[in-house]
C-alpha cells in the first residue's frame, strides 16, 4: 500500500551513547510524485473542508505526523 | 473599551476564509492550467459568492479592505479593533 | 500595489500562553526558510522570470505575506500576556532585554534576518529549483516545530501552513515543466 512515509533502519553501534531509535522515517509528500497536476482531479466536498485540509484536492493532501506510526519514536 | 465580537463574527469570517481559500487554490492552479474551462467557471462562481459574503460581513462588522476597496460607515471605522491578529 | 484585507487567511488559534513555542516559531518569521524570506524571494525573482510563469511567483509571493501574518499572530498570542519571568524561563530573556514583546525578524537561535537567505540568479530553472527547495525546507521546518509542540490549536494552523508548502512546491514544479516546453510532446520521461 502507498504511504507518504518511508522507513529505514540505521546502523547501530555498541558505542552509541543514546538508546537507539531502531527505525527512522522520512516524508515523501504527494507533489514529489506528480509532474504536472492533471485536470479535473477530485475536490473536497465543501470550501470549509478544503480550508481545513489546506488544499482543494485530496490528491495533494499530506497528513502530518505520520497517521500510521511515527517511525522515529523509540521502539 | 472594544466591543466583544458575537459568535456570528467568527462564523461569517470562517465562511469567507473558506471561499477565499478556494479562490487562492484555483488562482494558483489556473496560473499553470490557463485553459481549464471548468476551473475558471468554478473560480468565477466563487468570486461571486465571496463578494456576497463580504457585503453581508461588512454591513455588520465594518470594512474588510482598506484604500477604498470597501465603503466606510460614519464615523470612520476602518481603524476599529479588532485587527486580525487580535481576534 | 497591494491592498490590505482585514482578515487572516486561516482561523489561527492558540490554546495557551507558551513563550517557549514562540521562540521556536520565530524561525518561520525571520529564519532562512521562513515566510519573510519566501515572500521576498518570489516577489523579487518575478521581475526576471519568463512571462509565462510570472503569475506563479507573484501570487505565491503574495500568499506568503498572508502566512507571515499568521506566524506573527501565533507568536503574538503565545507571548501576549507572558510575564518577564515566563519570557526568561522560555529562553526569551535575551529577546526580552532587547525587544520586550515586540516581534523581531530573527531565527529561533536569535540570528537576525538577512537578505543572503535567498538568491536571485536570473537563470529561470536555477531560480525555480531554489523555490522548490525553499518550499520543501519550509515544510520540513514546520514538521520539526510540530514535533516539539503539544498545543493542538497551534498545530492545526501549522499543519495548514505545512500543506501550503506542498501545494506551492507543486506549482513551482509545474512552472519548471512549462519552461521546459516538452510537456505536450512527451508526457513522461
Amino acid at each position: 500500500m502507498f504511504t507518504q512515509y518511508k522507513y529505514w533502519k540505521p546502523y547501530i553501534s555498541p558505542l552509541d551513547p543514546c538508546p537507539p531509535m531502531r527505525v527512522k522515517s522520512y516524508n515523501t509528500p504527494p507533489q514529489v510524485y506528480i509532474t504536472f497536476q492533471p485536470k479535473g482531479l477530485d475536490q473536497y466536498g465543501t470550501a470549509r473542508e478544503a480550508l481545513y485540509c489546506g488544499t482543494l484536492w485530496p490528491a495533494l493532501f499530506s497528513p502530518y505526523p505520520d497517521p500510521h506510526k511515527r517511525g522515529d519514536q523509540d521502539e | 473599551m472594544s466591543k466583544q465580537l458575537p459568535p456570528e463574527y467568527y462564523q461569517l469570517l470562517e465562511e469567507i476564509q473558506a471561499v477565499d481559500f478556494v479562490l487562492v487554490e484555483l488562482n494558483h492552479y489556473l496560473n499553470t492550467h490557463p485553459d481549464d474551462y471548468d476551473a475558471i467557471e468554478q473560480f468565477n462562481n466563487n468570486v461571486k459568492r465571496s463578494k456576497e459574503l463580504k457585503v453581508q460581513f461588512e454591513k455588520k462588522f465594518g470594512p474588510l479592505m482598506g484604500f477604498g476597496r470597501s465603503y466606510s460607515n460614519y464615523p470612520w471605522d476602518w481603524d476599529d479593533t479588532p485587527w486580525p491578529w487580535q481576534v | 500595489m497591494w491592498y490590505y484585507e482585514k482578515k487572516l487567511q486561516y482561523p489561527v488559534k492558540v490554546s495557551e500562553c507558551n513563550p517557549r513555542l514562540a521562540k521556536f516559531l520565530i524561525e518561520q518569521y525571520g529564519g532562512a526558510d521562513g515566510e519573510l524570506a519566501a515572500a521576498l524571494r518570489y516577489l523579487n525573482q518575478r521581475y526576471s522570470i519568463p512571462d509565462k510563469v510570472i503569475a506563479v511567483l507573484n501570487d505565491i509571493g503574495t500568499e506568503e505575506l498572508a502566512h507571515l501574518e499568521m506566524i506573527a499572530t501565533m507568536v503574538y498570542k503565545l507571548t501576549k500576556d507572558a510575564s518577564a519571568e515566563q519570557m526568561k524561563e522560555a529562553g526569551l530573556g535575551a529577546h526580552y532585554a532587547d525587544h520586550d514583546k515586540a516581534l523581531f525578524f530573527h531565527n529561533a537561535a536569535g540570528a537576525p534576518f538577512t537578505a543572503t537567505y535567498f538568491q536571485a540568479k536570473g537563470d529561470p530553472i536555477t531560480d525555480l529549483y531554489e523555490d522548490i527547495a525553499a518550499e520543501e525546507k519550509a515544510r520540513a521546518t514546520y514538521q520539526w516545530i510540530i514535533n516539539m509542540s503539544d498545543d493542538p490549536d497551534l498545530n492545526d494552523g501549522l499543519k495548514f501552513l505545512r500543506e501550503r508548502e506542498i501545494v506551492h512546491s507543486m506549482r513551482f514544479r509545474e512552472a519548471v515543466e512549462i519552461l521546459k516546453e516538452e510537456r505536450d510532446k512527451k508526457v513522461y520521461f
